[in-house]
Formats: structure tokens, C-alpha cells, sequence
């Protein structure tokens, strides 16, 4: 079997993860502990679960409509007029996802075709240009920089649109920076892009984690986005529902229709289990939601201060729940810094160079994890940092 | 000042440095130092202690939880009793509960045999004492919110977002 010739290049040119790449170092050296992980560290509240036993008691496990439980889109839609101030008819706008995840892909699979190009902010989640380049588009990124406090700028936008330019991923709040895009740096993106053709794919997975006050503003919201915006939310962050596999997407009529032809195909409806316990997540858990977002800001403090104090300049998140210190006065690349930290000092960080080359020169740090744990990783971390010095 | 968030962050790990509930709180440090005065003063916060796995520190120690029936006394009901009880160095803890008894007291002791003396010559021979019944902790599964034996395994997988 020639499996060479078998499997497109394409396919094959497709790098893994970079976060993956990483971790099969980790995984092999004993006694590491890690603030490395992307989903949160409580339990999905004890009403979700509670309700999905109910669910199962009851045999309620037939397949859903194809984009999702009339009942939990009836709630999304709800939810999401109070939270973003956009309208979306259930009926016609939603569909219910198999994660955050599915919807990025059905997104970028119904619009992009061979010679699209694609903007995608970075650093930013490893998903977006592999799919891009799977559909034959082009990811371009677009870097953002640290003295714009990780913001997509409206110059730094103009600069790469050119005539194939089709779509814009806006991953805000962002993953691995933690930045957030303000209402007035959001409306000056809109500003150019409502002169254009161009959609934007709108990542708004960590939406309900934004700290100091900021509460999130959507890119939809603003006047005449609604009709040139996907928004893509969904249930493992806010909830902490990560194993259950539900997110969602929203948008303009005419390219939901399309998306949830792709989705009947190849999901036909999202785990019918985890949609009944949805509806529950966001009816009744919202001091859940509030109590964990509370825990999150006190340790983002904690580590924002820690790494601040052992000369690695941390910009202050605003969203998320990871920090991004720089890690360029070591000396050392984001790769070496992790791998050497992994071996010394047996803590597991992700290289910032994992979400894109801009990211170079920083680490990812989780703290979707108990101060105690937090608190042995930072002093792990000082001590590495301490040495270096020497 | 969320005194209710300071005290939480102290139940759950109270050798965090005021520079540390500080930064998590986002106050200041003199803010944070003044707080807990305030709070050590008024009796609010009575002290700091460790949560120790007993069986791993002393494993021939014992605790036990003593459940007391008393008759309560005139015009001062449990309180008499209760302080009586207090006064042993030997004891722990003492809870007044509503329900089938009416006294919690926890002791701990080097062997079974000292407890279990201690009740009886002790405890169940003081006047309004009407029963005792003894209880020897087997085994700690959580204490004070911490887990104890257990892998602290973290199940979210090392591969992620």
C-alpha cells in the first residue's frame, strides 16, 4: 500500500498542533505539573449534569433537529439578545454545534474556495488557517503587537486586504493573548469593513470571561456588522462543558442555510443529551457562571503580578483565562524557554510560537487552575528565571 | 474591601501573603493588612491553622466523635455543661446540634484505650449527663474542603486548546 500516494499533499503538509507538539515532550518527564490546559478547571455546574441524568432516565436520546433542539436555539437566541444585543430567529439562524470547533469549520468550509484569502489575527487558536488551506484559501495573518495590547488595529486590517480578501476571523477575547477588542476598536474595524464584501467570522468562544469591568461587546452588534458577521459561542468555557461537545453559531440567514447543509452531512445533530442539559446551563446557572468568573480575575491578579515581579513583563489580560508573558529578556526562544523549564523545573507552559510566529518571544500560561497549584508554578518558574540570570 | 472574597481566599490557604491577597483582590497591600486586623480584632478571624492528614502524621492517634445527652439546667440550659467540657485539653470541639442529642464533642488521644477511658471517666460521670455514645473516626475522606488519599490526578488531558 503506497499510503504516500494516497493521502493528498495537502493533507500531509498539515502540521499537528503546535500545542500537541509540545506535550509529547511533557508527557515522558515525571512529576510535571502543568498550567498548559485550555479548558476550565471546575466541574460543568451540578444542575447541567444533574439534568442530562434526568434526560437519560427519561430515554430522551433520539437524534435533534438537524441544527439543534428547537428549544435550546429558542434559548441561545434569548440569551444572546440580552448579552450581545442582536436579534437571530431560531428558526432560521442558529445552528447548534458540536463545539465551538464545528462552527469555525462550517463557517470557513461554506464560504472559502481555492485563491480566498482569509485574515486571522495572531497570535490566535491553532485552528483557523489549517482549515483555510484545506478549502484552498489563504490564511494571511495579521500580527498583533503587544503596544497595541494585542488589538486587530483598523491600519493594521487596511494594510492586508487586497481583492481576494473574503472573510476576517475576529478571535476576541483572545486565545493566548487574553486580549479583548473595546467597542471603539471594534467599530473602527467596522469602519472598514462595511465598505467591502468581506464577512467576519467572529470567535467570541470566551465571551463571558472578561475582567475589569469590560463587559463583551460583538462586532454584530455594530451598526450594519449583523449582516457580514457569523458569531460563534458556545457552552465549554462559559460553563465548563467542555466534554460535552456543544457550541454554536449564528448569522445571517443566507449563509447559516448553506453552513447547515455541511452540518446535516457530516454531524446531522449535535449529542441530543448534552442540548437538553444546555438549556438548562443557560437558564439556571448564571451565578455558576458568575461565581467561577470571579475565581478567574482573582488568579489572573495573582499571576499578572507574579511574573510581573520576576522580570517577565506580563501584559494585563482582560479576557480568557490565560496570561501571555514575555519571555524575550531570558534570551532564550519561546521553544527553548518551555523545554528547558519542562526539564529543570518540571512545569509545562505552551511557546507562544505555537499560535503563530508573531507569538515568538512569549509563553502561555493557564490559570484555569487552583491558586495552590498556581502559586508552585510560579515559584517553579522564578526559581528557572533566577537561574538563567546567573 | 470584599471582606466575604478575603475570607474565602484565607479558608482555602491561609499562609497567602498579604502582597498575594492584595494583588487577587485588587486593593492595596496596607488595605488587606488592615482588613484582617480589623477582622482578627473583632474575633472574626480566630486564628490560622494547618489542615493535617492525621493518620499520615501519627498513625497510632485517634479522634473521636462523642455524642452527649444532657438534661439541660434552668435558666442556663447547655451552657454549664458545655463549658465544663470545653475546659479539657483533650477536647477538640464542642457543638450544641439540634436533634437526637445534643452535644458534638470531638477528642483525640494517643490510643483507643485513652479515649475510650476518658469518656467514661471523664465525660459520662459529670452531672446531666445522661448518655454518651462513642464514634472512632476510621477514616478522613475531606476535611475543611480538602481532599484527603486521593490522586491528584488531573483528568483534563495535557493535550488541549
Amino acid at each position: 500500500m503506497d499510503y504516500d500516494k494516497l493521502i493528498p499533499q495537502k493533507i500531509r503538509d498539515m502540521q499537528p498542533s503546535g500545542i500537541r507538539k509540545f506535550f509529547d515532550i511533557a508527557q515522558h518527564v515525571e512529576g510535571v505539573i502543568s498550567l498548559s490546559v485550555g479548558e476550565p478547571d471546575f466541574k460543568t455546574p451540578w444542575a447541567v449534569r444533574r439534568e442530562a441524568i434526568n434526560v437519560l432516565e427519561k430515554g430522551k436520546t433520539a437524534y435533534t433537529a438537524n441544527s439543534g433542539l428547537m428549544e435550546l436555539r429558542r434559548c441561545v437566541c434569548k440569551y444572546l439578545k440580552d448579552f450581545i444585543g442582536v436579534e437571530y430567529a431560531p428558526e432560521s439562524d442558529v445552528i447548534i454545534t458540536v463545539g465551538g470547533s464545528e462552527a469555525i469549520d462550517l463557517s470557513v468550509r461554506a464560504i472559502i474556495e481555492p485563491g480566498d484569502e482569509v485574515l486571522v489575527p495572531e497570535p490566535s487558536f491553532v485552528c483557523y488557517s489549517p482549515i483555510v488551506s484545506m478549502m484552498g484559501g489563504t490564511a494571511v495573518p495579521i500580527v498583533t503587537k503587544i503596544e497595541d495590547k494585542f488589538r486587530l488595529t483598523a491600519k493594521a486590517l487596511k494594510e492586508k486586504i487586497t481583492p481576494k480578501t473574503k472573510m476576517l476571523i475576529l478571535p476576541y477575547p483572545n486565545n493566548p493573548t487574553g486580549a479583548v477588542m473595546r467597542r471603539e476598536d471594534l467599530e473602527a474595524v467596522a469602519d472598514v469593513l462595511r465598505e467591502t464584501n468581506i464577512v467576519v467570522v467572529s470567535d467570541e468562544i470566551y465571551s463571558e470571561m472578561t475582567y475589569n469591568g469590560e463587559k463583551h461587546v460583538s462586532i454584530a452588534s455594530l451598526d450594519g456588522m449583523r449582516e457580514r458577521t457569523v458569531v460563534i459561542n458556545g457552552f465549554s468555557k462559559t460553563y465548563a462543558m467542555t466534554g460535552w461537545r456543544l457550541g454554536y453559531c449564528v448569522g445571517p440567514q443566507p449563509i447559516i442555510k448553506q453552513m447547515l447543509k455541511l452540518h446535516q452531512y457530516c454531524i446531522m445533530s449535535s449529542p441530543t443529551v448534552s442540548q437538553y442539559a444546555a438549556v438548562t446551563a443557560i437558564e439556571k446557572c448564571s451565578e455558576d457562571v458568575e461565581h467561577m468568573i470571579s475565581e478567574y480575575d482573582m488568579r489572573r491578579r495573582l499571576l499578572v503580578k507574579g511574573f510581573n515581579e520576576m522580570g517577565l513583563e506580563c501584559f494585563e489580560p482582560e479576557g480568557a483565562f490565560y496570561v501571555f508573558p514575555c519571555i524575550k529578556s531570558t534570551g532564550l526562544s519561546s521553544e527553548e524557554f518551555c523545554e528547558r523549564l519542562v526539564y529543570d523545573k518540571k512545569v509545562a507552559v505552551v511557546p507562544g510560537s505555537a499560535f503563530g510566529k508573531s507569538g515568538e518571544g512569549f509563553v502561555r500560561v493557564s490559570y484555569a487552575y487552583s491558586v495552590q497549584h498556581l502559586m508552585t508554578g510560579l515559584s517553579r518558574i522564578r526559581e528557572f528565571v533566577e537561574e538563567l540570570k546567573k | 474591601m470584599q471582606t466575604n472574597k478575603l475570607l474565602d481566599l484565607l479558608r482555602q490557604n491561609a499562609r497567602l501573603s498579604n502582597a498575594q491577597l492584595a494583588a487577587m483582590l485588587g486593593e492595596s497591600e496596607q488595605t488587606v493588612a488592615d482588613e484582617i486586623s480589623r477582622l482578627e480584632r473583632e474575633g472574626i478571624i480566630m486564628g490560622y491553622s494547618a489542615i493535617i492528614d492525621e493518620e499520615k502524621a501519627n498513625e497510632d492517634g485517634v479522634t473521636a466523635i462523642i455524642e452527649i445527652k444532657i438534661t439541660p439546667i434552668k435558666d442556663r440550659g447547655f451552657d454549664d455543661l458545655a463549658h465544663t467540657i470545653m475546659a479539657y485539653d483533650e477536647v477538640d470541639s464542642v457543638f450544641l446540634l439540634s436533634g437526637a442529642y445534643d452535644l458534638s464533642v470531638t477528642i483525640s488521644g494517643t490510643s483507643l484505650r485513652k479515649v475510650a477511658l476518658f469518656v467514661s471517666e471523664r465525660l459520662a460521670v459529670l452531672d446531666g449527663v445522661l448518655s454518651t455514645t462513642t464514634h472512632f473516626i476510621l477514616r478522613r475522606y475531606k476535611e475543611k474542603n480538602h481532599v484527603f488519599n486521593e490522586d491528584n490526578f488531573d483528568e483534563r488531558g495535557m493535550v488541549s486548546p
